[in-house]
């Protein structure tokens, strides 16, 4: 049969340096090295290979390296290779592209269009190795006034109140789309970090329920897993609307992911495929998203912050006015680039818009409407680095969720194959055989050792603009400015450009 | 103990009835005039007994206990259910046993589109939908485990069993039908075959209980012949994609 797509990438083996001490061939689920005929020779079938590093990290000799296959294609703009490598694919098979992580195309980054300010002579920056730096972060729909009696004991009635020692929480990944070890991963560095992880829609492993003071449990509308006390048992409830990887299509964990363990969280039959419909089948509109965020909270004794996770799409800034008036306690914004462990290609690359653009112009209505402080805000899609932190909470995020990074913590090096079921690091993947190879009282303190390292940058960021406490860079977006952006994306960002 | 529910805020009268369900196993509302939640996640043991027409969201995350209502009853009844029993004397609104996982749900007449929708089973965990005369659009759609039962008792000549999309993406579980359907609503991934000696068992236990709730005539309800409606694949969606 032809192969009509060539070979993305070449194993190149330093025969110098090999022991054919076999490593390589133990540790490729995707079967790319193998003993040659003699039993004793290691040779590689490139064909297979993904470039997940996995050979690459573990070889004793560093034998091993990985290149970009070379097969070039006539020029062509318009139909570049990409393309007919697609349209191949899906002339041998009929099938709907499908791709994993976040959206990869070349499409402008805000956050590397912005620039932060810092404090000069006008008034003093700050060192946070030797000053008070207040990075605590409190996420819950905030009173209206605050009434007190004598001696400023308040009297009002406080929603309620989640408490992060950090503005970065994990973001939502199902157990079944990762596996049981990276969730544990997760749970355990967001215990020792003051924050929180999330379930996803897969519910809660009983192994985790240690952790379940540090969990986010998500309701999506597969309602897998969702019962009273799983929602009783969280920090706060997720209200899974959209997801910024495939806003407005559901989700399909196929039936080889739904292992015995999977089918316990999710509670649903081994092997059974675990559909979530498009939409929540009780949520046509506004009015009913509010239904079900007062069950929730009928659920729950009023007990628990609601949170409302949409994509961010075009009319970004009405819908998250609407699901503030709805009662979301936390309304958590989805940008396009946010991962995914499987979706359609065309809708991950083609549907939703910067997180950037909608945070702003969600906080920005919210602010016009005077109901900013009903919520929290909590903007999520693809944040790499302490930077794009700090901008997202000038732009108006109450806190940010990171996904990609701490995966990338524990080792995944974005092969994007999520979607395959076979994942060399043991991160997106049910075969136990490669869920052992990750272990979480090892891995969780590279995911703290991370989010330390981005807390303390935060903190110099904010000592340099002179700000001591997170609650005054919220919002502040004078502490932000636009490099080589039009009038209207400045407008959008509601940011002045750099020298104005 | 009665509780008068007139026009109280659900807020109110769910909280009187959590008080009064801490103390007593069950608790009478009358005259409710379609206050939401009513029954919301109430534990095994406890039953509640409602009078008039319940709002939306009854029952919702039901986890054991009963709830059983004289009038009719609006949207998402037993909405994510874990278990327990609703009997409803009357008819039922839209998205009824919206991924209901286990307990069983009796309703008198009909229920409205989307009926049983995404109900789920885990291992001893299968739940249960008798219908007694007929249901709207997409019945068992995403159905995914358990069995809907429709009796199509009372149908006039130009009723139809069930709507249009009966069963669409459905991937497990069972739906028995009495008497004569609308083939033509049924979707194309469902097979339609006769009862098993086992299936049969399974039903009469359920019809025995809907003439005991409804005061029906078991013998009358079975002269008809019942047919089983289930997925012809169990992953309609396998060769869907194609990875990039």
């Amino acid at each position: 049969m032809i192969n009509y797509i060539p070979r993305e990438f070449d194993i190149v083996r330093d025969r110098e340096r090999c022991i054919d001490c076999g490593c390589c061939v133990r540790q490729c689920g995707f079967d790319c090295h193998y003993f040659d005929d003699d039993g004793k020779t290691v040779v590689a079938d490139s064909t297979r290979c993904v470039a997940c590093h996995r050979c690459v990290d573990l070889c004793p000799t560093g034998a091993l390296s990985i290149r970009k296959h070379v097969c070039d294609y006539k020029d062509n703009a318009n139909w570049t290779p990409r393309i007919q490598q697609e349209i191949c694919r899906q002339a041998a098979t009929g099938g709907v592209l499908l791709s994993a992580m976040g959206n990869p195309r070349e499409y402008p980054i805000y956050w590397d269009k912005i620039l932060l300010n810092a404090s000069q002579v006008t008034n003093p920056s700050i060192d946070p190795l030797r000053e008070p730096m207040e990075i605590r972060t409190i996420l819950g729909r905030k009173p209206e006034k605050l009434t007190a009696v004598k001696k400023g004991k308040s009297q009002t009635e406080m929603p309620p109140q989640v408490m992060l020692e950090t503005p970065i929480m994990f973001s939502a990944m199902s157990f079944g789309s990762i596996s049981l070890n990276a969730q544990k991963t997760l749970a355990i560095a967001a215990k020792n970090l003051g924050t929180l992880f999330n379930t996803g829609e897969g519910g809660l492993h009983p192994e985790l329920s240690d952790w379940s003071d540090y969990a986010v449990v998500q309701v999506a509308s597969g309602r897998f897993g969702v019962h009273k006390e799983y929602l009783n048992n969280s920090k706060f409830i997720e209200i899974k609307i959209g997801q910024g990887a495939k806003p407005g299509i559901g989700g399909h964990l196929p039936g080889e992911k739904v292992t015995v363990e999977v089918s316990n969280a999710r509670m649903i039959p081994e092997g059974s495929d675990a559909i979530s419909p498009a939409p929540h089948h009780d949520i046509y509109s506004i009015e009913d998203l509010r239904q079900l965020i007062w069950s929730l909270k009928q659920a729950t004794n009023n007990e628990k912050p609601i949170s409302v996770k949409i994509a961010a799409v075009h009319n970004i800034a009405a819908i998250a006015s609407g699901v503030a008036r709805a009662g979301a306690d936390i309304v958590v914004i989805d940008g396009y680039r946010g991962g995914t462990g499987a979706a359609p290609t065309r809708i991950r690359d083609n549907v939703g818009i910067p997180i950037e653009l909608a945070l702003a112009a969600a906080d920005q209505r919210l602010r016009d409407e005077s109901i900013r402080s009903r919520v929290s805000l909590v903007a999520a899609g693809s944040f790499r680095c302490s930077s794009d932190i700090v901008k997202a909470i000038a732009l108006g995020a109450d806190a940010c969720y990171v996904a990609s990074a701490p995966l990338i913590a524990m080792g995944c090096h974005m092969c994007q194959k999520c979607n395959t079921g076979i994942c060399n690091w043991g991160i997106a993947t049910q075969r136990p055989e490669l869920t052992r190879r990750l272990n979480p009282e090892i891995a969780h303190e590279r995911v703290e050792n991370l989010i330390n390292a981005w807390n303390h940058e935060i903190k110099e960021i904010m000592g340099g603009m002179g700000i001591n406490s997170v609650d005054s860079l919220r919002g502040n977006r004078l502490m932000l400015r636009g490099i080589g952006l039009s009038d209207k994306e400045l407008e959008i960002l509601g940011i002045k450009h750099a020298g104005e | 103990m009665t509780i008068e529910a007139g026009l109280m805020r659900y807020e109110k009268l769910n909280e009187m009835i959590k008080d009064e369900l801490q103390r007593k196993n069950k608790v009478v509302i009358s005259n409710v005039n379609g206050q939401r939640y009513l029954g919301c996640a109430v534990d095994e043991g406890k039953t509640l007994e409602l009078h008039g027409t319940p709002g939306n969201d009854m029952a919702c995350y039901l986890n054991g206990g009963k709830v059983e209502v004289f009038g009719n009853c609006q949207d998402a009844v037993g909405n994510t259910m874990n278990g327990g029993l609703i009997i409803v004397h009357g008819h039922s609104g839209d998205a009824m046993g919206y991924g209901m996982r286990d307990g069983q749900i009796y309703i008198q007449k009909n229920v409205a589109c989307r009926g049983g929708i995404h109900m789920k089973e885990f291992e001893n965990m299968k739940p249960v939908l008798v219908i007694g005369k007929n249901a709207g659009s997409f019945l068992g759609e995403y159905m995914a485990g358990g069995t809907i039962v429709l009796l199509g008792l009372g149908l006039k000549r130009n009723e139809k069993l069930f709507g249009t999309h009966c069963a669409s993406g459905m991937h497990g579980g069972k739906i028995f039908v009495r008497g004569s359907f609308p083939k033509e609503n049924l979707s194309p991934n469902i097979k339609v075959s006769s009862l098993t000696d086992e299936d049969m068992k399974e039903l009469s236990s359920y019809v025995k209980k809907y003439c005991r709730f409804f005061g029906e005539d078991y013998s009358d309800i079975m002269s008809k012949p019942f047919k089983k409606l289930s997925p012809a694949t169990s992953r309609p969606y396998a060769n869907l994609y194609t990875p990039n």
